[in-house]
């Protein structure tokens, strides 16, 4: 991907932020509908109990209704917003892969309406799993789409980096640990994570309340029994008011492999976390190749890689306690929204951070050069800029 | 005096007829639960919404156990196990299920394949009727109903047990309808007893389903006279 200063729109930059930031209440708004089991109570699409969407009467928005339908209007809000974003781009950016972007943030929108729509006109309860997943993968989007119209991506590597003329020698002076291993941890777990989204997705559609009533332990044990006579003792025992399926091994186990998933997120993220912290410190393992110099120690984006790293640590710091939380408040509605959306913001942190990680500053140094040579009074040895110490 | 000449055919009738009439008799019985159950819990959600805490003086509380002072259960669906392809639903009068004050009622209850099943909206506010079964062959249904809107109807062709009914506008609304394919069942009443009415002679094993306790079985022998059947059940 290469940078352009001539894409630099604060307008449109602004207007991606603004979308995302209503694509974030989008989520809340479906994340309370699920919580408060209400993704059918309005059983007509896209009517709403016979009425247009937009006419249906403010004074019949009770019960379930409330949350079902202000998703759709907030999702109709949504779709409009995206549909101008996805003109402006083609438009405006001269990035081919940018214009493409914004048409895919328009299907994927566009879908969205469409999935959400036949899980109620099918009775597809399944399709709800599909929809809230590829809901966090369009913020994921909307968010990356932000972070590229920024004047910081736009800058990246073009004004802050050393014109250094051999990578190999720099390499040899330099000390760091092995960056470009950090960028794969880094999607990892960011795919990690993701999965685990699918994962609390599938639970929360299983419509049967909290498969296991306690935490840490699970029923009071650290591997639950889910025997079947064990499973026929939970259900026989329990009382739940809105969640009248009953729950099932599977379920048990599932939720099981979430609450371990967390913690393997949370290991991952501390490793990286502390493997960003410690890049181009003194004494620690020399970089090895000119790839992992431009991550360990001339990249300008390092700094914003810690303060994501720690910012991304919190999160999921949050999101266990969340989690926990989930649990001890016998899955409230509002606990349980929050902990879908922290799951979000933890996802797009990973992506953001992968898409910085992975972003080739050497194509913009490569630009620089190219640049600095049409300068009138340019110093160049043998065509190329001359070594210019580290400001 | 002239003698009255009785027609031979008329005995002859009379004795054909009683012989078609095959004798049956009633399986009859009590449920009872050993142990304590789970405490009910208050549907708070109801007294939130104010639509339905208003039909309401007091918060309405769970019935998963339905007892009696004596260990009476409710609730218990008794039917012939195995018996199908008997069914009289289609002849057979509406069976009606309510809504009233945000509840269904009543919460369990029970009809036969192809009987019509009549849901009322008896209350000033929206509700949504969805059932969702799990025997493939009977449909989901997710209906619109709008206060004082035209009763619901629906008929299941598969033999079912707690087909499940619910609103999603208020989330806490659930019935349980099981569908039974013969006439041959009942549901115990709240001192516990059940009558399966006119079971014809016949080796039979009567299963005795409750929601939450799972299925009990006992095999009886209908011969001309009733048959007592007692099922217990345990919560552990």
């Amino acid at each position: 991907m290469k940078s352009n200063p001539q894409n630099s729109n604060p307008w449109l930059h602004w207007y991606i932020v603004v979308t995302a930031a209503a694509t974030f209440l989008l989520l809340g708004s479906g994340g309370m509908v699920t919580s408060h089991e209400a993704g059918m109570s309005v059983p007509d699409w896209p009517n709403t109990y016979g009425y247009n969407m937009f006419l249906f009467p403010v004074s019949k928005w009770m019960g379930g209704i409330f949350y079902e339908h202000t998703h759709r209007l907030l999702a109709s809000g949504i779709g409009l917003l995206i549909t101008v974003l996805a003109v402006w781009l083609w438009c405006k950016d001269s990035r081919k892969w940018m214009r493409w972007l914004g048409v895919v943030a328009f299907v994927l929108v566009a879908l969205q309406g469409v999935l959400g729509g036949l899980r109620v006109t099918l009775h597809l309860d399944k399709l709800g799993i599909v929809h809230g997943a590829l809901a966090q993968l369009f913020f994921v989007l909307i968010c990356a789409l932000a972070l590229f119209t920024s004047r910081w991506w736009l800058n990246f590597g073009r004004d802050a980096l050393p014109r250094v003329q051999d990578f190999k020698k720099e390499a040899a002076r330099q000390r760091g640990p092995t960056g470009g291993n950090l960028r794969w941890l880094v999607l990892f777990t960011t795919l990690l994570i993701f999965i685990q989204l699918i994962l609390g997705a599938t639970m929360r559609h299983q419509h049967a309340g909290l498969a296991i009533p306690d935490f840490p332990a699970a029923y009071g044990k650290i591997w639950p029994d889910t025997s079947a006579a064990a499973v026929a003792h939970y259900n026989a025992n329990r009382t739940e008011v809105i969640s009248e399926n009953p729950i099932t091994s599977f379920q048990i186990i599932l939720q099981m492999v979430h609450r371990m998933v967390a913690l393997a997120i949370f290991v991952l993220v501390s490793v990286c976390a502390g493997r960003a912290w410690s890049i181009g410190t003194p004494g620690t393992a020399p970089a090895r190749t000119a790839k992992e110099l431009e991550f360990a120690g001339t990249v300008p984006g390092v700094p914003i890689q810690r303060r994501l790293s720690l910012f991304w640590l919190a999160l999921i710091a949050g999101q266990i306690a969340l989690g926990a939380w989930t649990v001890w408040s016998n899955k409230a509605a509002d606990v349980a929204t929050a902990h879908v959306l922290v799951g979000a913001l933890s996802l797009v942190i990973g992506a953001l951070w992968c898409a910085v990680a992975f972003h080739r500053p050497v194509t913009a140094v490569h630009e620089r050069r190219t640049e600095d040579r049409r300068l009138p009074g340019a110093i160049t040895i043998g065509g190329h800029p001359a070594l210019v110490p580290n400001k | 005096m002239k003698h009255m000449k009785i027609s031979p055919v008329l005995p002859l009738i009379a004795i054909l007829a009683i012989a078609m009439v095959a004798p049956a008799a009633d399986i009859i019985g009590t449920i009872t639960l050993k142990g304590t159950p789970p405490a009910e819990i208050a549907i708070t959600p109801l007294m939130d919404n104010p639509d339905c805490a208003a039909m309401h003086k007091t918060t309405p509380m769970t019935h998963f156990y339905a007892v009696g002072p004596k260990g009476e259960l409710a609730d218990v669906i008794v039917s012939l196990k195995g018996v199908t392809g008997k069914s009289t639903g289609a002849g057979a009068p509406p069976v009606v299920l309510d809504q009233k004050g945000c509840l269904y009622e009543p919460q369990i209850l029970a009809i036969q394949t192809g009987q019509k099943l009549v849901v009322k909206n008896s209350d000033d506010c929206i509700h949504n009727v969805h059932c969702t079964p799990t025997v493939a062959g009977n449909d989901e249904h997710n209906d619109a109903q709008m206060s004082g809107g035209a009763d619901l109807t629906y008929t299941f062709p598969k033999p079912e047990m707690f087909l499940r009914f619910k609103c999603d506008v208020h989330p806490w609304m659930f019935a349980w309808v099981s569908v039974i394919d013969s006439p041959y069942y009942s549901v115990s009443d709240t001192s516990g007893k059940f009558v399966i009415k006119n079971v014809p002679p016949g080796k039979y094993t009567v299963e005795a389903n409750h929601r939450k306790l799972g299925a009990q079985t006992q095999d009886v022998e209908v011969k001309d006279s009733d048959v007592t059947v007692n099922f217990s059940f345990e919560v552990k």
